[in-house]
């Protein structure tokens, strides 16, 4: 462990909600609006973290644990992972199950509080994240697999800084079809569009944001933030893959993960404001598609 | 030796006994379950030590009985299986005095408990014998004394039908083994374990595959398992979920360590197996509605998992590699392990709801977390366990799997295919998985509850709450000494794999390595729970904490009924999966202008039975049917049979 | 390197293919197909770059990617079909049943005796995955034009198999089958129409009513 790869969590945790910003900005650019400014996810989160909070009566502890655990388990996610070739506070062979299997604790206790409402929509909104996420974990790791076939390193740390051009070089078709796919499943697992719509006001049509309807004030922060932080930890995923720039200084390989992260979220808006929301019917279908490219990525690997 | 022999005579004696003070219920329990637990702990100080390294012991009596000996042995294996016998089984007992209270007056206490300890003590034996006679004989006291505990309430038909069935289907079991021991004892020329040599090894494979997966619970094999868990008593459910399916997987294990190197395609071969039992597992139990049906299927689903990490194992012996060898029969031992925790306590917690609230329905059920607090709880671990995901043992024996596979994904093209294969069947099981535990304890446990039963929920006494407690820190306990635990298989790896002890003890502190850091990420994980709850209540001090009713957009009277159900919150997935799972659905939809009652009730039978057994069944019935001619009731053509078929096989013999 | 991505451009094609709902893209999916093979052509032959071989692949890609799509356009308008697919087997299924038969198409490629001079097994494995998708196609659609779409695929796979065995592109042959293409589409597009005209839909399925 060396104190550079603290670099990127501390960076991870300063600048998540930047990403969100970004994100927005990007959609009101495509829109002809002027838009929230682009630091409005931190005066959302200062402002939540000085209110107070509403609870049902219905719920029990399991409500008041969802958001703790999240963001708990999501900040384990952010150490697991490198950016700019600088290995991760938590780096050891097999840390890309861990990673996986942590965002899956992180969905567990999200749902639990969602049930714990006995909200109709809430409901509807957990059932619909259990089950798109089950279709999207294969995908996630089985792209995962690909990328370690390829660099022959089972730690993302050793994966990602076995990454370089002259990878993209030998293996372009397999990395670009491992990334359209995990572009797919960091769209889903952030509930970002086409699969869920974050800004839409029908709560029959969301899902992540049904989810935590009932929540308020710190609670709601907590979920704020975690999200903001999930983002952070796919796009690093991606960017890894993309710009695997070795210039043999670190800060200059982190300055280029940099662009690459935000380079990410204006690809999130430009997606978000060029497409339509899936109907639910279809999103399964958009998952399996995300399978079946890594399926074939992993094929191309294995010849 | 001589202790596991003397806690398998406390385990008979005190059996005996509670039979024959069945006068009085209470000395009956406290004999029987007295006797188990003495029996249990006596049982596991002398096992453990077996698992460290000392040598095997046996015992070789002279029986009776053709071909038999009273041989029996404990080694690393044994010992590794003796201890979730040993554990759950006193847990269970603990568990099942009250439990059993709901009988009283009803049922005889002295009966269930005799049979208790038997089944308790024909576990231990089955893993001792190292004799096919005797191995068959406790097999088959396994088989009957669970029949007699699964048909505790024979008065009702679901019950006697589900005791029937798992009749029928442990004995199609047990012929295949018979067909095994006896190849095996007519290629040896004796039945005693040590003597087996590997003739015709791939055919003995597939009989062994069958008979003990029958028990174990593969896909399609598992037919009785949906039907006697849910019907037995709560903590023989979890005695038989938790242990005795697991003998199938001994025995299958026990097979391979006498059949010599094996194939290539026995581990692609129990891949597959691993994956259409994990994956439709899992499905069906994401569509039922019955809390301990629904746990059925998950022992299924893990079983599968088991299978896979067996798999895994085997690939890698067959192909010289012994990380991957290591790591996934490690895995699959470990899971073993683990399953017996988690499956045991969700059991457990699920008899404990029946218990309290009176139903197995989920749909019924809901906001049970207020009224059973330790229940919730402790379901909570274990669903949170058996979901595969950290801090727990759930998630170290799947990431040993996963290792293994990943391993051998990355280093071979060969083998790559079927790994890959099972790194996407984990991970589509792992996400089900997680779906349908939020499923059962978000609907049982949280939200308003749906029905006058769980309105009026009580929380079980302490005899019950705290083998649930137990097991609860059993399964921390595991995810957070993992590599101790994981060090303690170096004794049964090199039995099962066939490897040197020094290659499987290097490879496995190479699979230590990495759990050290998962568990400094648990600690962290841990640390930073507790940091946010603090903060949290930091934050909220002096503020305004205001109490209302859920927020339902706008609605001002949300009522327990509009909550979701767990069959809407599965829908989805039952949907997408439908043409594996051919739910049945019956509406009757609102109509006119001013409707009146409408319904839906769905209902998904096993898929195996529907399409395989009942044909098959009915067919030898139709079959049968036609050959009743020759009954007609006169005594005197019954003796004309017998004589014809005297004269006729005197013939055959002489002619 | 280039060759290859195409050859991967056009697998992803037919996995589109098997997961598209809607017949407008399937058609243009197609037509995407058929210019991408054009370049296969051209990028095969690199070395030797004769008239035949332009011919071929321009006269390949202008009539697959933008006469047939034109055609089967113009059919559809005509005998206003639907725009969903119906498919007997649904887009997942299709999917999953798309990436196993690449892997038993990559499996064969490995095994089956290549001549002298082919290319890579994995040109040989995508065209035999294009015939398996044109086959799935046939069988597990609804609609004629569906079935007219499954034969241009695999007639895809057969053209992609040409490309790839032989060094000089014998032009007869490849002309003789774009030829039978041609007409085949032609005479589809004719009896789509009338069909449509006499059941008011291009339904295979109904046509069964037709036996007695």
């Amino acid at each position: 462990m060396r104190a550079t790869s603290f670099i990127h969590p501390l960076l991870a945790l300063v600048l998540s909600p930047l990403m969100l910003g970004v994100i927005n900005r990007t959609k009101a650019w495509f829109a002809g609006r002027c838009g929230q400014p682009v630091l409005q996810a931190y005066y959302d989160l200062s402002k939540l973290l000085r209110k107070g909070a509403v609870y049902s009566r219905t719920t029990t502890w399991v409500f008041r644990a969802g958001p703790i655990v999240g963001l708990a388990a999501v900040l384990e996610a952010t150490a697991l992972v490198p950016l700019g070739g600088e290995p991760a506070p938590l780096a050891f062979t097999g840390d890309l199950i861990l990673l996986a299997y942590v965002l899956g604790l992180m969905r567990f206790f999200t749902v639990a509080a969602a049930l714990d409402t006995g909200s109709s929509f809430e409901g509807m909104g957990a059932s619909r994240e259990v089950t798109f996420s089950a279709l999207a974990e294969p995908a996630l790791l089985l792209g995962l697999a690909a990328v370690a076939r390829l660099t022959g390193s089972l730690s993302l740390s050793g994966m990602y800084a076995a990454m370089s051009l002259e990878t993209w070089r030998q293996a372009g078709p397999v990395l670009a079809l491992v990334t359209a796919a995990l572009m797919v499943v960091l769209l889903a697992e952030n509930a970002r569009l086409p699969v869920d719509d974050p800004n839409t006001h029908l709560e029959l049509t969301m899902i992540h944001e049904v989810m935590v309807l009932d929540h308020s004030g710190p609670d709601l922060a907590f979920i704020l933030y975690g999200a903001a932080l999930k983002l952070w930890v796919l796009a690093a995923l991606l960017v890894g893959l993309l710009l695997p720039v070795r210039t043999g200084n670190a800060w200059l390989d982190v300055g280029a993960a940099l662009g690459g992260m935000f380079a990410v979220a204006v690809a999130v808006g430009v997606v978000e404001s060029s497409m339509a929301r899936l109907r639910l019917l279809r999103v399964p279908q958009l998952l399996v598609g995300a399978g079946a490219l890594v399926a074939l990525a992993l094929i191309l690997t294995l010849r | 030796m001589t202790v596991l022999l003397v806690a398998v005579a406390v385990l008979v004696c005190s059996g005996l006994a509670a039979l024959l003070a069945s006068g009085s219920p209470r000395a009956a329990t406290a004999l029987g379950a007295g006797g188990a637990v003495v029996a249990c702990v006596i049982g596991l100080i002398a096992a453990v030590p077996f698992l460290f390294g000392t040598p095997a012991e046996s015992l070789r009596l002279a029986w009776n009985v053709p071909y038999g000996t009273f041989f029996v042995e404990v080694d690393a294996l044994s010992a590794f299986f003796l201890l979730p016998i040993f554990g759950l089984s006193a847990l269970a007992a603990v568990y099942g005095t009250e439990y059993l209270q709901a009988w009283r007056g009803r049922k005889s206490p002295g009966a269930t408990w005799f049979f208790y300890n038997f089944l308790v003590a024909s576990m231990v034996l089955v893993v001792l014998a190292r004799n096919g006679v005797l191995f068959l004989v406790a097999w088959e006291t396994m088989a009957l004394t669970s029949y007699f505990l699964v048909t505790l309430d024979h008065e009702q038909d679901s019950v006697r039908e589900a005791g029937w069935t798992y009749l029928v289907a442990s004995h199609l079991g047990t012929a295949f083994l018979l067909a095994m021991f006896v190849l095996l004892g007519r290629s040896s020329g004796s039945l005693d374990f040590d003597r087996y040599s590997s003739a015709n090894a791939s055919a003995l494979f597939l009989l062994a595959l069958v008979g003990f997966g029958t028990k174990a619970g593969f896909m399609p094999l598992h037919v009785w398992l949906p039907e006697a868990h849910p019907a037995a008593p709560s903590h023989v459910s979890a005695l038989m979920s938790g242990v005795m399916i697991k003998m199938g997987i001994y025995g299958l294990l026990r097979t391979l360590t006498f059949l010599g190197p094996p194939p290539a395609w026995w581990g692609w071969v129990l891949i597959g197996v691993g994956l259409t039992s994990g994956v439709l597992g899992v499905l069906f139990a994401l569509a039922q509605h019955d809390l301990k049906r629904l746990l059925a299927y998950h022992s299924v689903e893990n079983i599968g998992i088991i299978a896979l990490g067996l798999g895994v194992g085997l690939v890698g012996v067959s192909n010289g590699s012994p990380v991957l060898a290591v790591l996934g029969f490690g895995g699959g031992l470990l899971h073993v392990l683990n399953h017996a925790l988690f499956k045991g306590l969700l059991f457990l917690g699920a008899g404990s709801v029946l218990h309290g609230a009176g139903t197995r329905e989920i749909d019924h059920l809901g906001g049970l977390a207020k009224r059973m607090p330790w229940t919730a709880a402790t379901f909570l671990v274990g669903a949170v366990a058996i979901s595969g995901l950290p801090p727990l043992n759930g998630f170290v024996s799947e990431f040993l799997i996963y290792l293994g596979a990943f391993n051998g994904v990355t280093q071979r093209a060969g083998v790559a295919v079927p790994l890959l294969a099972a790194i996407a069947g984990l991970a589509l099981i792992g996400g089900l998985a997680a779906a349908c535990f939020t499923k059962a304890f978000g609907v049982v446990f949280l939200g308003e509850p749906r029905s006058e039963h769980a309105a009026r929920a009580h929380e079980a006494g302490a005899a019950m709450r705290w083998p649930m407690a137990l097991l609860a820190v059993g399964c921390a306990l595991i995810g957070f000494c993992a590599p101790f635990v994981v060090r303690s298989l170096a004794s049964v790896l090199p039995l099962v794999s066939g490897l040197a002890p020094e290659t499987v003890g290097e490879k496995l502190a190479d699979a230590v390595a990495p759990l050290r850091f998962v568990i400094a990420g648990s600690v962290a994980f841990l640390v930073l729970v507790a940091g946010l709850a603090w903060a949290r209540r930091r934050l909220l001090r002096g503020r305004t904490m205001a109490e209302t009713v859920t927020w339902d957009c706008g609605y001002a009277q949300p009522s327990a009924r509009m909550q979701y159900t767990a069959s809407s919150f599965a829908q989805p997935l039952t949907t997408l999966f439908a043409p594996l799972l051919r739910t049945r659905c019956k509406l009757t939809a609102p109509e006119g202008y001013f409707p009146r009652a409408a319904s839906l009730s769905t209902e998904t039978p096993d898929a195996a039975r529907v399409a395989l057994y009942e044909p098959a069944f009915s067919g030898v019935g139709w079959v049968l049917a036609r050959m009743r001619w020759l009954q007609q009731g006169r005594i005197q053509l019954y003796v004309l049979y017998i004589a014809l078929t005297l004269l006729v096989l005197l013939v055959w013999k002489l002619g | 390197m280039t060759p290859d991505i195409i050859l991967i451009l056009v697998v992803l094609t037919n996995l589109r293919l098997l997961g598209a709902s809607r017949i407008g893209a399937s058609v243009r999916t197609v037509a995407v197909q058929g210019i991408l093979l054009g370049l296969l052509a051209l990028l095969a032959h690199h070395g030797e770059s004769s008239s035949s071989v332009w011919l071929v692949a321009v006269g390949g890609a202008v009539l697959k990617g933008v006469v047939f799509p034109w055609l089967l356009f113009r059919a559809l308008r005509s005998a206003e079909v639907e725009r969903e697919v119906e498919p007997f087997v649904g887009p997942i299924a299709s999917l999953l049943a798309g990436v196993a038969a690449l892997g038993v198409s990559l499996w064969l490629a490995q095994r089956l005796p290549l001549p002298e001079g082919a290319h890579s097994s994995v040109l040989v494995a995508v065209a035999l995955f294009s015939i398996l998708v044109g086959l799935f196609l046939i069988v597990a659609r609804k609609k004629a034009i569906s079935q007219v779409l499954g034969f241009l695929v695999m007639e895809n796979g057969i053209y992609t198999f040409g490309v790839g065995l032989v060094r000089e592109s014998p032009l007869l042959v490849e002309l003789g089958v774009m030829l039978d293409v041609f007409v085949a589409v032609f005479v589809m597009g004719i009896a789509l129409f009338h069909i449509s005209r006499e059941f008011d839909h291009i339904d295979t399925h109904e046509l069964t009513t037709l036996k007695d």
